[in-house]
């Protein structure tokens, strides 16, 4: 006869189980981790050479770099001055997981580490479901995509803790409106820390800077 | 296609339980998936399906209960449904509010032997 078990179980519960370790290590390192989201192209890559070449004398950065196919991302990481840089290749997956991550880190010195950027596979959906465990996701776009972007994609706007708009200098050639993309994001997760700058000229680079150096400061001071 | 990696991740919870309390049929797999969590029912049916075929669980049916987004007001006390992923209290308009349901992402029960 068949019957009805109760099971109530969380069907991501091994990779919230890693996550959750992942967050107690990096806690106890006081590393600031932040999981890069975005569509392909948006600038995740360029973001972080930029980082890397203005900030690599006054931030210790660890980077990981995932990608569905090659290790191209991490090869420009690497050319842009990261010292601890990891490719991650999904081989086909559409997101990181927290299992991947685990491996990662396995292989990267951590001491001394102020932070860690897991750069995601470009895609706004299936990242979002998955708890990688890091302080916060930040969602990056761009001037030459739609600014309706958080409305199609409200559940990787609504679990992001801060927005970059990229490529601003290229505002004045596109349709994209940048106090309609504010108002759309704020009204999926009011919270949203939002930056705006440009990779290619520079402009608005030094607050992203300025944040990043104030979180590591506050983990530090924390506990 | 993150479907797919959750129909795989069901599937592996499933066969630990039919391990653990002796089940050799399963019916059914009803799960609880919230709106908030970005997956597409039609694209689980569909992965879940697919990778069913050839293991213990070849027949089993996935029966999705769908969750919708509340909130509840932290200036006026209400709830209510968080339509079209509007955040906003649909009492007085506050924007000030906890998620209640829309989260889920859980088996429920199982229906077999």
């Amino acid at each position: 006869m068949d019957k009805k078990i109760p099971i109530k179980k969380k069907i991501l519960n091994k990779n919230d189980e890693l996550a959750a370790d992942i967050r107690r290590l990096l806690n106890a390192k006081k590393i600031v981790a932040l999981n890069l989201v975005s569509s392909p192209g948006s600038g995740k890559t360029s973001l972080l050479e930029k980082t890397l070449a203005a900030m690599n004398d006054k931030l210790n950065m660890a980077l990981m770099a995932g990608d569905v196919q090659t290790e191209n991302d991490a090869r420009r990481l690497m050319q842009a001055g990261g010292r601890i840089v990891r490719p991650i290749v999904t081989g086909g997956a559409c997101h990181l997981d927290a299992n991947m991550v685990t491996k990662a880190l396995d292989e990267m010195d951590l001491d001394g580490v102020e932070v860690l950027f897991i750069e995601n596979v470009g895609n706004l959906v299936c990242p979002s479901s998955f708890d990688l465990g890091e302080d916060m996701k930040v969602v990056l776009i761009s001037t030459t995509e739609g600014d309706d972007k958080p409305l199609k994609y409200p559940s990787m706007f609504r679990r992001s803790s801060a927005m970059i708009v990229n490529k601003t200098d290229l505002l004045e050639y596109s349709d994209f409106d940048i106090e309609r993309v504010k108002k759309n994001a704020w009204s999926i997760n009011v919270d949203l820390k939002i930056l705006e700058l440009s990779c290619r000229t520079g402009e608005g680079l030094e607050a992203w800077y300025a944040w990043l150096v104030d979180m590591v400061k506050r983990k530090k001071q924390r506990g | 296609m993150h479907e797919l990696s959750i129909a795989r991740e069901i599937i592996a919870i499933v066969q630990d339980e039919m391990n653990n309390l002796n089940l050799t049929k399963i019916e059914a797999v009803n799960i609880r998936l919230g709106a908030l969590t970005g997956i597409n029912a039609d694209a689980l049916s569909f992965g879940f399906e697919a990778s069913v075929v050839d293991t213990n669980l070849d027949g089993a049916e996935l029966i999705i209960e769908e969750v919708p987004i509340r909130g509840k007001c932290r200036s006026c006390g209400k709830d209510f449904e968080v339509a079209e992923f509007m955040f906003l209290c649909s009492h007085c308009s506050s924007t000030d509010l906890d998620v209640i349901t829309g989260e889920e992402l859980d088996i429920d029960h199982l229906v077999g032997s």
